[in-house]
């Protein structure tokens, strides 16, 4: 029972991961950009959803206050890509990598002043409630972690799949000059993908919040679902997903199992090999220049 | 307006590019080492600290500037070159002059280390795994408790040369010129490496390795090389910094200060010695100023000292991502725009120093 309580807690950490890493990867496919404040981005959905819903800030109802929230951190994303990223067009990779890192301390710092930098916790109805399933005993902030992952996953796949905007998006990512030239519009394509990403952190930050407490440091937890990007493949959308549970289900087994401070210690140490013997990642999409 | 004639080969190696060149940096020269006599401890002692961070920002720029590799974990090698050289010093009993580069031996063969497994890395996945390595190396700190005594940390002995007593607090002025010396030396080794065939290797491999490879430059050699070189300048800084901080633990050498190098020499500019000292100038400076301003402000508006946590970083963000936007060469960058503005008075053209690429090249194919 040990086993199976780690295991969902884990999945419910991992989902998180898994969703940060999701807007890293969407990022990253289309743009080439890896955009290292999703961390942050993540930590302002959770603020925002918190400023709004909260007693002591705005007090709408939960229910409307996330929707907003998502609205929010979209308008957010798009407009950081128009304003800031857009710019960097043509530069190196690692170019835009220090900006968005530079990004992140600017939005802490932001998130700090605003909201404050003790730890405060999201008034949301799932709080505190337990669910039993056969002598277990579930969270069910946990289990409605897990069950939004899965819906959005779904979402995204068939927004991928199925809808034209998603399709360009696919078509931009692999070719940005062939899309062009089938008269896509690419530039706009690139603020909808942050739009986007700035959802997926949105929801990723409210998750978050509902499992525990949220201050603007959290923002480095960023850092952790890149490992999972990368662990899953970056440039993989199932992948990151994969990479994001996998980080989440070590963590718990390695504290329990091995030692407590060897928790973080596996996660990375696990990305590092990944690295060294698979580069590019479980699923990897990588392929090798012809000259 | 000059106009320096080449008669030889050489004349496009030579350390300085004409003679008032080199009189200007002897002028500078002088004036670092009479640094002592011109201002008081305090500011001598943010002088030497920003000698240090600029040796550690030129150990980055062989890397990232010259060989066009990011690492984002550098710290890991200030940690080792810092411990190394304390423990040679405390558990060997050896003398400071030979523990010293002993400890920038230790980081390079760390940094020769890292780069054997990551030779196949690129860009962004080897930016990833360096910065694993820095959050292992954190971890590794704290696990080997009976070597590094842990969160507990170590204090570094103070610093004897053939019975020349140097402590930092007791004769700041003996341990700034020691930190000068070491600064000089590499810029240097780091000068000779830059004009060097194996600089040009590094130069090949970061602008194009199909290129290099074609040329017959072996990049994974050149990749780990580089890598070695620049974790044994780090190393050496990372030493400085233990002296200089005198006591330090796996906290000192977070990844935060990783990422805080990287940043130092984007602003100061890639690719350039000149780049890690403006770098390392706004690093050091910066903090200060921000408290002198606070001060004035608070003092100005007649309330109490307000201290508003993670200004320093917010800052130092901001100036990043102005500099990333408006001159992406960084301060050195804008430095020689203006020089050369005043060389060729009148033929200066704005499109002189255009980026080159204005598409996405992807990284994606390799």
């Amino acid at each position: 029972m040990d086993v199976l309580q780690l295991v969902v807690s884990g999945l419910a950490n991992g989902c998180v991961y898994g969703l940060i890493a999701l807007g890293f990867v969407l990022i990253y496919k289309a743009t080439e950009a890896v955009n290292f404040a999703q961390g942050d981005l993540m930590m302002l959905g959770a603020f925002v959803c918190l400023g709004l819903t909260n007693e002591q800030f705005l007090g709408l109802p939960f229910w409307l206050a996330v929707p907003l929230a998502i609205a929010i951190m979209g308008a957010f994303g798009y407009a950081l890509e128009v304003t800031v990223i857009r710019r960097m067009f043509g530069q190196p990779q690692v170019a835009v990598i220090i900006l968005t890192i530079a990004l992140g301390f600017v939005l802490r710092f932001v998130a700090g002043l605003i909201w404050g930098n003790q730890p405060i916790s999201l008034e949301s109805p799932m709080a505190g409630t337990d669910v039993r399933l056969g002598g277990v005993v579930l969270g069910m902030d946990e289990i409605m972690v897990i069950a939004v992952t899965v819906l959005l996953t779904v979402l995204l796949y068939f927004y991928f799949n199925r809808t034209r905007l998603g399709v360009a998006m696919q078509a931009a990512s692999q070719n940005q000059l062939a899309a062009y030239y089938m008269g896509i519009p690419v530039k706009r394509l690139n603020s909808l993908i942050w739009a986007l990403s700035g959802m997926v952190a949105a929801v990723a930050g409210i998750l978050f919040a509902s499992k525990g407490s949220v201050d603007p440091s959290i923002g480095l937890l960023g850092i952790k679902a890149f490992a999972a990007a990368v662990i899953g493949g970056f440039g993989s959308l199932p992948g990151a997903l994969l990479g994001g549970i996998i980080v989440g289900l070590i963590e718990p087994f390695s504290a329990r199992y091995i030692a407590a401070g060897y928790s973080q210690v596996m996660a990375y140490l696990l990305l590092f090999l990944i690295l060294v013997f698979r580069p590019n990642g479980i699923l990897a999409q990588i392929h090798s220049k012809k000259v | 307006m000059r106009t320096v004639f080449k008669t030889s080969y050489d004349a496009d190696i030579r350390l300085f590019r004409h003679r008032a060149q080199g009189g200007w940096y002897a002028l500078l020269g002088l004036l670092a080492i009479v640094m002592p006599w011109l201002v008081n401890t305090f500011w001598l002692g943010e002088a030497t600290n920003m000698l240090i961070w600029a040796i550690a920002g030129m150990g980055l720029m062989v890397l990232v500037g010259q060989t066009g590799q990011a690492s984002l974990g550098h710290a890991a090698f200030l940690a080792v070159g810092c411990y190394a050289h304390v423990l040679y010093q405390q558990k060997l009993g050896l003398p400071f002059i030979l523990s010293f580069p002993l400890g920038g031996l230790t980081a390079a063969l760390a940094g020769v280390a890292v780069a054997v497994p990551t030779a196949r890395l690129h860009g962004i996945y080897l930016a990833i795994a360096t910065l694993a390595v820095s959050v292992l190396m954190d971890d590794l700190i704290v696990l080997s408790e009976p070597l590094t005594n842990g969160v507990m940390g170590l204090y570094a002995p103070s610093i004897d040369i053939f019975g020349l007593q140097i402590d930092r607090y007791g004769n700041p002025y003996l341990f700034y010129w020691l930190v000068l010396v070491v600064a000089v030396l590499v810029v240097l080794i780091y000068r000779n490496i830059v004009r060097s065939p194996l600089g040009r290797a590094f130069a090949a491999v970061r602008d194009s390795e199909v290129s290099a490879k074609a040329m017959g430059v072996n990049v994974a050699r050149a990749k780990a090389v580089s890598f070695g070189i620049s974790a044994g300048i780090t190393g050496l800084a990372g030493a400085l910094m233990g002296q200089f901080a005198g006591i330090f633990n796996n906290e000192t050498f977070n990844l935060l200060i990783s990422i805080q190098l990287l940043l130092m020499i984007v602003i100061g500019g890639l690719g350039s010695v000149h780049g890690a000292f403006f770098g390392a100038i706004v690093v050091a400076i910066l903090p200060q100023a921000i408290a002198i301003t606070r001060d004035m402000v608070t003092g100005a508006l007649g309330v109490g000292s307000v201290a508003i946590p993670g200004l320093e970083t917010a800052i130092f963000g901001a100036i990043l991502i102005c500099v990333l936007l408006f001159e992406p060469a960084g301060i050195y960058g804008r430095w020689v725009k203006i020089r050369t503005y005043f060389e060729l008075f009148p033929f200066y053209r704005r499109d002189m120093f255009r980026r080159q690429r204005s598409y996405l090249k992807t990284e994606r194919m390799r």
